[in-house]
């Protein structure tokens, strides 16, 4: 089988195959490590095509001997091609992938729906997590989903509708006086004292691997080809470097051919470690106090921030950072253009394709998908009073004067 | 009154299975983790690299993450708790 031990990316100690997240050698990050030696391309794709309609359908390429049974399952979101968008900012061929298209309405969906059947296989009864907001409405929906209990920690001054949308599900919820850094510190602690599977913390190998079904259902639907550019948005920086995981397992089993895209980061500047680390030269982030409408993405001490920056400079692309104001016209532009509405963070990607078309760095023959990782409805304050409503009585003669900006002919 | 230490899961087999040590004089955080070093043999080649904290080894200091402070030479006194932690969590 596939699916061969934890191993450390720094040093390479093998562990094995448990809730287990940090070397004990060097504390570096553990990830799944596969053997696809026994893998045949056409067998894979027979199955990938026969699968189901959600991120199992790609379970030759994660960490389980089975194909998991989930109650809520996630994935399978649309690839829209943003002609409109495209012709906007002079991109020869632009597509969006739309992960606000899932159960609740963001990519985290992908790695929870992951997370917790590996918690259940591993036999815990609990689930928890560290969360900026979407993963806190994922995590209560697929443990309410699934029967299980669950605890998630969020920092005091998230946006209204994530508690809400976090609250219904019966977790309990716990609002923590402080920034998203300051929960997950907690909640690293708390992982060591009580037997949970924190799905971001001693889960996280297995968590993190949900990412990869991105690259997988962009590929596919595009035919099993590759774009030549993706443009994604960066908070601890493992959803940009498990994208690339994704499309460099599919070009090994030969599922793809070609190169790996070039990978663009995109960051908020209200905080923007990795952004400034790259333009630096750095190879670490140095930490900083987040502070921007960009709520999803503000964490000032990201850990994947060392495999983003790495990520970035191998495959020929960058990490860029816009500011508050380009945010929310990103926002405005994405649902001006194609109809879909996201949160801050997909505000941030666009922007940052927008910088990055408007420098040059896009070639006019290229392929470029942009990955919206979450619903606007989430963060409705970024969009509050960008826009005039025309109020009116109800009279034909109101509509003419203040809508249709002419008197009623007479 | 001394510092206490949070020692992490991953570095307890190195403190004899101790959740909490104790340490006395010391008046920064370096100095502190040189107190550790002392009493428990193999524990700095699992945080520590050339003289500086290995990439994904984050230390606090009654929660603040040393590197908004002084780094390893954050002043520290009676009673202060300083928790070592791995920084692979999140996101």
């Amino acid at each position: 089988m596939q699916v061969e031990a934890l191993k450390c990316k720094e040093c390479g100690t093998r562990y094995p195959l448990e809730a287990h997240y940090a070397c004990d050698a060097c504390f570096g990050p553990l990830e799944v490590l596969y053997d696809f030696s026994g893998l045949q391309a056409e067998g894979a794709r027979r199955r990938i095509q026969a699968g189901p309609d959600t991120i199992w359908r790609y379970a030759d390429f994660l960490p389980f001997e089975s194909q998991p049974q989930t109650a809520l399952a996630a994935g399978v979101t649309p690839l829209i091609r943003a002609d409109q968008l495209a012709e906007r900012l002079g991109i020869g061929e632009l597509w969006i992938k739309n992960d606000a298209a899932n159960p609740t309405h963001s990519f985290k969906d992908r790695v929870v729906t992951v997370a917790l059947a590996k918690a259940r296989e591993l036999g815990f009864d609990v689930v928890a997590c560290a969360s900026t907001g979407n993963l806190a409405n994922a995590v209560a929906a697929h443990a309410a989903a699934a029967g299980m209990e669950s605890y998630v920690f969020i920092p005091a001054d998230l946006e209204e509708q994530k508690v809400l949308a976090t609250g219904v599900y019966g977790t309990n919820l716990v609002s923590v006086r402080g920034n998203y850094d300051d929960v997950n510190r907690l909640c690293t602690e708390i992982s060591g004292e009580r037997d949970w599977a924190f799905v971001n913390v001693n889960v996280r190998p297995y968590y993190a691997e949900g990412s990869k079904t991105i690259a997988y259902e962009v590929a596919e639907q595009l035919g099993f080809e590759l774009p030549d550019r993706v443009v994604a948005p960066i908070a601890s920086g493992s959803l940009f470097a498990k994208i690339a995981r994704g499309f460099e397992e599919w070009l090994e089993v030969g599922l793809l051919t070609g190169e790996l895209p070039i990978f663009n980061g995109a960051q908020a500047e209200g905080c923007s470690p990795v952004a400034v680390a790259f333009e630096q030269g750095w190879e670490i982030c140095k930490p900083v106090k987040p502070d921007t409408i960009a709520k999803s993405l503000a964490i000032g001490n990201p850990a994947d921030g060392p495999y983003a920056l790495e990520l970035a400079r191998r495959s020929g692309g960058s990490i860029d950072a816009v500011d508050d104001d380009q945010i929310r016209a990103g926002i405005r532009l994405l649902a001006e253009t194609t109809g879909v509405f996201t949160e801050t963070a997909g505000g941030v990607t666009v922007a940052t394709l927008a910088k990055l078309a408007e420098r040059g760095d896009i070639g006019p023959d290229e392929r470029v998908v942009a990955i919206i990782t979450g619903d606007g409805l989430k963060t409705l304050d970024a969009v509050r009073g960008s826009f005039e409503t025309h109020e009116i009585d109800p009279t034909l003669r109101s509509f003419e004067e203040r809508v249709a900006g002419a008197p009623l002919a007479t | 009154m001394a510092i206490t230490v949070k020692i992490p899961t991953q570095l307890r087999a190195v403190t004899g299975g101790e959740s909490e040590v104790a340490v006395e004089e010391a008046a920064t955080v370096g100095e502190v983790l040189d107190g550790l070093y002392e009493r428990f043999e193999n524990l700095r080649d699992r945080i520590a690299e050339d003289g500086d904290l290995r990439r994904f080894v984050n230390v606090y200091v009654d929660g603040e993450d040393i590197r908004f402070l002084d780094g390893l030479d954050t002043a520290v006194s009676d009673g202060d708790d300083v928790t070592i932690l791995p920084a692979v969590a999140g996101g």
